[in-house]
């Protein structure tokens, strides 16, 4: 029974990492209708970047992180003002497209810069874990837990009471009638589309440390977003957050049960499964976002 | 659409490409030939779904795997002929290729894009996994190499030629293909559905037969990539296969059957002429930059706008 | 064979687009389904054609039950429709258009196309020549080599009625056939029609234009809020008090 609780509990972990990475994506995806296949660059950008702030830099722990998040969603910014605002009217192949292009370019970039060699980020948490009864939990990843906790609260605050949310939700559901309204569109669109990237950057940011950082470490990430997004249901804020804690529970059980090999097709399965079976996702009518 | 080179310079082509050996001898231009043609057939394999049925498929390194492997387990474990492998090969990736374009078939844009892409990472893991069957990382080394009727394709001068044949094969199936009533059928799937339904075309069985034969001929490339290298391992479901293949389909121009293959033979040998210039990390970011020029300035790809031009002029 | 609509009901989130409507297309005659917008129309070629599913009611043409079977199975029995917004293959040559439009009538199999076979090839010959015969028919034979796209509106409209033709309808369902159209445009495809109905062709059209609908019509229903209000012959309908109420009540309340 403990070693169930101890795989759900480091499920949980990484489930709270997924869904900032859903998140991100639903805004996107559900939101934007873009499909971002560059979605994963920006979780390894927010990983790189705390390295560079935590490692390479050393300065405070937490300021990296932030430092990176804010790296992300800037760098999600100038992408979709330089690269996608110029496609905006394309159809759906043409952008898919332009994103792998992009997805390209920032992994090789990642691997210019910073070499292929596996990097660690140096943290200022204890390495003994944590005892809370039955499981025991790493400081680390106590920590990133609450701090994806905290994260999910405030992208939820942002979407859900502030005017800028209002703005964001009515653009997607009606670009026309927002843009009456006074909204500026393209505004709205750069500002949701640095969100999702922030959102993704702060995923990588939280497990850099965790795992090691890589240039291809974003191609899984990529597809677990995508996996969260297509069970909770495109654009489905609830449905985001709720699928990124399932699939990171179910990728924990399947590899302490099963293999741990196999891990990672937890995520592909889901993809295929979902699709053939129940294409709008699991949680599709729980709290839309847009 | 571009014009159909006339006889006098297509059997002019054909006396060049079959002479090749004999002004390029070198190992090495051979070897970046023998690779262009498999991935000419991997691009117009690729190119029948993406740019004649209209899906964008990102998990065709897959069939191109499933080929390489299922030709060389079956020489290796079996002692089967290699006709007999390559065939089979190309039987087990059109069937399971028709499996997932039947259960796919529902799903459009970027829903096929993830499904493919999602099918692709499993096969992946399952090679690396399934020791048993794959000997995982480790792949399987001394495949032997290609024979038909006696004769052992060793050299890479008698390679050449097979690729060569099997290249012009593909060519000339697909473009039997595109001008039939079956290729018709896709297109008028791609350019509007609901009309083509109207007028009788089941899109279920076109798309499905799209993918089946689309992901035969990426076996049958993979097949003969076995044979040439004469090892296989997890290393042929690489993402950079895939993502070079679309490259090369998108940038030489999707949708004509000339395309592809220009796209193949540039992307083939650019790298290995950059290789002198720049390093490997290189090659892939301009691949990108490639990619997404294209998708900005020659959204048609460069076959086909070179063709307008020719037309306006 | 006739086309036999029983009770068909078609709603949409709730909204009831048919109530239950009952009619009958015999063969050889030009059928006009009248009514004011969103009387359900669209929607009963819709349900016909299998592109919406009913939520009760039968449809049969002649012996075979049309209900459940997909767009294309009904096009191979014999009925084609056209839509409502013109639609073509913009990207495709006039010609290719048709072209695609006769695939049912083409037999090539797949590995006749694959190998090359003579037959296959003698095929495509035949087909060419019943493209062009169909264009000239409409009149866009000098049209051939334009691409879809750039046909003004009214040649786009003959070149999808082109294309449903070469499906060889035995049941046509033309979805506003005049929409859009100059008195003169109109008036060559009334006659295009007169013409497809001599040659063997049961039309039903849906259209707005009355003229046009008294004009080329045998027999006119008129629907009205998911329902059918009056049928009978064209002058019979124009002067039913009901389908007056009907168009009445609707431009008040377009008013």
């Amino acid at each position: 029974m403990a070693v169930l609780l101890q795989h759900l509990l480091n499920g949980l972990v990484l489930g709270g990492t997924y869904a900032l990475l859903g998140i991100g994506l639903t805004l996107i995806f559900g939101l934007m209708n873009v499909v971002n296949f560059a979605h994963g660059e920006f979780y390894t950008l927010g990983a790189y970047l705390t390295f560079a702030g935590a490692s390479m830099l050393r300065v405070n722990f937490l300021l990296a992180v932030a430092a990176a998040i804010l790296g992300g969603g800037l760098a999600g910014a100038a992408c979709e003002r330089v690269l996608l605002r110029p496609l905006a009217g394309e159809s759906i192949d043409t952008t898919m497209l332009a994103t792998i292009g992009l997805w390209i370019v920032l992994q090789n970039g990642e691997l210019l810069a910073w070499g292929g060699v596996a990097r660690s980020i140096a943290h200022p948490f204890p390495t003994p874990p944590v005892v809370l009864g039955p499981v025991s939990l790493a400081p680390l990843r106590l920590a990133v837990l609450g701090a994806a906790l905290v994260l999910i609260l405030g992208a939820h605050l942002l979407i859900h009471r502030t005017s800028l949310g209002v703005a964001m939700r009515a653009t997607f559901q009606d670009g026309e009638t927002a843009a009456l309204m006074g909204i500026e569109i393209g505004r709205i669109r750069t500002l949701t589309f640095a969100v999702g990237s922030g959102l993704a950057a702060a995923a990588g940011a939280l497990l850099g440390p965790i795992f090691l950082v890589y240039p291809a470490m974003g191609d899984l990430a990529a597809l677990k977003a995508f996996a969260v997004v297509i069970l909770g249901g495109l654009g489905s804020f609830a449905g985001a957050t709720l699928g990124g804690l399932l699939l990171g529970v179910a990728e924990e059980l399947g590899a302490g049960y099963v293999s741990s090999g196999y891990r990672d097709a937890v995520g592909f399965v889901i993809i295929i499964l979902v699709l053939l079976f129940r294409p709008a996702g699991l949680f599709a009518r729980v709290g839309r976002v847009g | 659409m571009a014009r159909a080179p006339r006889r006098p310079l297509r059997a002019a082509l054909v006396l060049c490409l079959l002479a090749v050996p004999l002004w390029l001898p070198s190992p090495y231009h051979l070897h970046v030939l023998i690779m262009a043609g498999i991935f000419a057939i991997l691009a117009l394999s690729l190119n029948l779904l993406l740019g004649y049925a209209g899906l964008l498929s990102l998990g065709h390194a897959a069939f191109f795997g499933i080929g390489a492997y299922a030709s060389a387990l079956l020489a290796l474990r079996f002692a089967w002929p290699f006709s007999a492998g390559f065939a089979t090969a190309v039987a087990v990736a059109g069937g399971i290729g028709y499996l997932t374009g039947r259960l796919a078939i529902r799903l459009r844009g970027a829903y096929f894009v993830l499904v493919t892409l999602s099918f692709a990472g499993v096969v992946s893991l399952v090679s690396v996994n399934w020791m048993d069957l794959t000997n995982g990382p480790l792949g399987l080394p001394g495949v032997p190499a290609a024979e038909l009727l006696g004769f052992a394709f060793a050299t890479k001068r008698s390679v050449y030629y097979l690729v060569l044949a099997v290249a012009a094969g593909a060519y000339v199936l697909c473009a039997r293909l595109v001008r039939s009533r079956i290729g018709r059928a896709l297109i008028a799937l791609r350019e509007n559905e609901p009309l083509a339904a109207s007028v009788g075309v089941d899109g279920t069985r076109y798309l499905s037969l799209a993918t089946a034969l689309s992901a035969a001929l990426a076996g049958a490339a993979g097949s003969l990539y076995a044979h040439y290298t004469r090892f296989v391992s997890p290393e042929v479901f690489l993402f950079s296969y895939t993502l070079t293949m679309v490259v090369m389909v998108v940038a030489g121009g999707k949708g004509t059957l000339v395309g592809p293959v220009v796209g193949a033979v540039v992307f083939t040998v650019l790298p290995e002429v950059l290789r002198e210039l720049v390093a490997w990390q290189w090659q892939m970011l301009l691949y990108g930059t490639f990619l997404l020029l294209t998708v900005f300035l020659l959204p048609q790809g460069v076959v086909p706008t070179l063709a307008a031009w020719r037309e306006r002029r | 064979m006739s086309l036999v609509v029983r009770d068909l009901a078609v709603s949409f989130g709730g909204v009831a687009a048919l109530a239950g409507v009952t009619f009958r297309v015999e063969p050889g005659t030009i059928t006009s389904l009248i009514g004011p917008n969103g009387a359900g129309k669209t929607t009963a070629f819709d349900a016909i054609t299998g592109y919406v599913r009913p939520l009760r009611g039968e449809i049969g043409y002649g012996d075979a039950v049309l209900s459940g079977l997909r767009p294309c199975e009904i096009a191979a029995r014999g009925i084609v429709r056209t839509f409502q917004r013109t639609s073509v293959f913009p990207r495709l040559t006039v010609f290719d258009n048709v072209l695609t439009g006769l695939h049912l009538r083409g037999t090539a199999t797949l590995a006749g196309i694959l190998g090359g076979s003579r037959r296959v090839r003698g095929e495509e010959a035949r087909l060419a020549r019943d493209a062009d015969r169909i264009l000239a028919f409409v009149g866009l034979a000098e049209r051939r080599r334009r691409r879809a796209v750039e046909l003004a509106g009214g040649e786009q409209r003959l070149l999808e009625l082109a294309v449903a033709l070469a499906a060889r309808p035995r049941l046509l369902l033309l979805d506003e056939p005049g929409a859009g159209l100059t008195a003169a445009e109109k008036r060559a495809v009334a006659g295009l029609i007169r013409t497809i109905r001599d040659q063997g062709v049961t039309v039903l059209l849906v259209e707005h234009d009355m003229r046009l609908v008294m004009g080329v019509s045998h027999h006119v229903i008129v629907l009205n809020g998911g329902r059918v209000i009056a049928e009978g012959p064209p002058a019979a309908v124009q002067a039913s008090p009901e389908v007056i109420r009907a168009y009445l009540g609707s431009a008040r309340a377009d008013a």
